[in-house]
């Protein structure tokens, strides 16, 4: 493949891959009112469209309109910086996502003057052999928007969300990250194509009882907390901090954000899906353009029950005191995470 | 080509970052500069092939201890810092020597170094090689140097606690009122 075809379709995936994950950022705030709503015994949003389908339409337009308030009292360089920072490292980790197979389209011929080189390229916008790393570091960065927000706005309620946030993200980022390692044991890679190659056939890593089923609850939790969602979203409670790190934020640098926020709860479940659920494998028939799509529709309806879930986690628990969130991360989460590495190792090192 | 193109553009945004650490004068702009430093250093270690040191650079360093150098200077909340006759004498002395020390740097590398040229990807630099190298090779080392960090975490943890203290505080009066907590500070 030369390097021309490589950019363009590189561009192309890169672009595609964009489009999809704000899309679904945007119908996951859909989901999230609606579910909520119909938890709540309400109908949510109706009036925009079939369902409120075009809801996140509606949102989108009012947030562009907003006036986009900038306080006399912040720190103006940063305050503008922090919601691109977040924005950024949010999107970022979507690149090494693998979403199905590969593609492979032979040398044609279009017309007379025009051809198109034989592609086989994954569908994944970069297959690096230290995906999960990637992930990892890109999500770890990711504090820094929360963090300066906070620090920026020059507001006692702010800088609390802030302090909040990065105290929280960085306590569980480590049991997120030992949590993993069962999984790297048996799959022996950390490019994320391989993991899931590697649970062919049903061997999901969540059925590798009792290592992977431990390993997948702890992430779990741990994602939770990392993507400060209920029961961990002490960094924005409401009823003591305002609105926590983005109180002083409105119109699109608030949206900016919430869209952060979304995306890496996407990041984490495609994470959970390709970790745990084996990505996209799962029945597959036909051939052709069918053979492309039954996997891409498998990983998106694995993904889109991780977003269910944490909807359905938000409206049905109450959030956690902030000592009894650092007390689970550091007490119970980490020993666990901990155990279940020294346990795994030692059953592969003596049945391998 | 490519490679060299992004190793020198990496390298320029390394020193540049590394500059501007020194020449901002508050704390939180240092820091910051000093994220890109490493950031950017992840990038010329992947440059060399070396993927997994690039990825743990970027997540302990970047990720993690600078998180905690970020948390520390808002909780501090300390503010610009002023300069004094000691910094003056700091870059009187501080510019020369840096420049002196690149100069023997770069000649000794250019002229008295015989070491060859070698292909990206050529040294061990994958997770494998690596851990094979800290969990065969360097097994005692590495064990050393955790029961050393270990060491040094109970220390902190001595440090911090000062049981007899919070006890007395306890026990005599009530607590003092918390010094005022905002974020970037008033004086701008």
């Amino acid at each position: 493949m030369s390097i021309a075809t490589f950019l363009i379709i590189s561009i192309i995936k890169s672009v595609v891959v964009i489009g999809v994950l704000l899309t679904a950022v945007a119908y996951s705030v859909w989901l999230e009112r609606k579910v909520s709503a119909h938890i709540q015994n309400r109908w949510g949003p109706t009036r925009v469209g079939p369902f409120g389908l075009l809801q996140p339409l509606a949102d989108g337009a009012k947030f562009i309109f907003k006036e986009d308030l900038t306080q006399p009292h912040v720190y103006k360089p940063l305050y503008i910086a922090a919601p691109m920072i977040a924005m950024i490292f949010a999107i970022t980790s979507i690149s090494v996502v693998p979403f199905g197979n590969s593609i492979y389209i032979p040398e044609t011929q279009v017309g007379h003057l025009f051809t198109i080189p034989e592609i086989d390229t994954p569908l994944q916008i970069a297959d690096l052999n230290i995906g999960l790393l990637l992930i990892l570091g890109v999500t770890s960065m990711g504090v820094y928007g929360v963090a300066l927000a906070g620090w920026a706005s020059n507001n006692k309620y702010s800088l609390l969300g802030g302090l909040r946030a990065s105290a929280q993200m960085i306590s569980y980022e480590v049991s997120l990250g030992l949590s993993l390692i069962p999984v790297l044991i048996k799959s022996g890679s950390f490019s994320l194509r391989a993991i899931v190659e590697s649970q062919q056939h049903l061997h999901w890593n969540i059925f590798y009882f009792p290592f992977g089923t431990l390993a997948f609850f702890t992430y779990l939790i741990s994602a939770y907390a990392e993507t400060n969602r209920t029961p961990f979203d002490l960094p924005e409670a409401e009823s003591e901090l305002v609105a926590g790190y983005h109180t002083e934020y409105s119109a699109m640098k608030f949206a900016m954000f919430f869209m952060a926020e979304y995306a890496n709860m996407v990041t984490v479940a495609c994470l959970a899906t390709l970790l745990f659920f084996g990505g996209w494998l799962g029945p597959v028939f036909g051939n052709g353009l069918l053979s492309i799509v039954l996997p891409m529709f498998w990983f998106c309806l694995k993904v889109f029950f991780f977003m269910f879930l944490y909807v359905w986690v938000r409206w049905t628990l109450p959030r956690f005191r902030y000592d009894q969130l650092m007390a689970f991360g550091w007490k119970v989460l980490l020993p666990l995470a901990v155990a279940n590495i020294v346990v795994t190792s030692l059953y592969v090192a003596l049945t391998s | 080509m490519l490679h060299l193109i992004l190793f020198l553009f990496f390298g320029v945004i390394c020193v540049a970052g590394a500059i501007n650490l020194l020449a901002q004068s508050h704390p939180i702009n240092s820091a910051l500069s000093l994220i890109v430093v490493m950031g950017s250093l992840a990038a010329e270690y992947l440059l060399l092939g070396a993927e997994f040191l690039a990825a743990v650079q970027v997540i302990v360093y970047a990720g993690a201890i600078m998180v905690l150098f970020v948390i520390t200077i808002m909780l501090l909340n300390a503010g610009a810092e002023e300069r004094t006759k000691g910094s003056r004498v700091a870059i009187l002395l501080g510019v020369p020597g840096v420049v002196i020390g690149a100069v023997l740097v770069a000649w000794t590398l250019l002229f008295r170094s015989n070491t060859t040229s070698v292909t990206i990807g050529a040294l061990p630099g994958g997770p494998q090689e690596i851990a094979r190298l800290l969990f065969h090779q360097f097994l005692l080392p590495f064990e050393i140097t955790s029961v050393l960090i270990l060491i040094a975490i109970m220390g902190a943890v001595v440090l911090a606690s000062r049981p007899d203290a919070v006890a007395k505080r306890h026990a005599t009066d009530t607590p003092k009122a918390m010094p005022e907590l905002v974020g970037a500070g008033k004086e701008r």
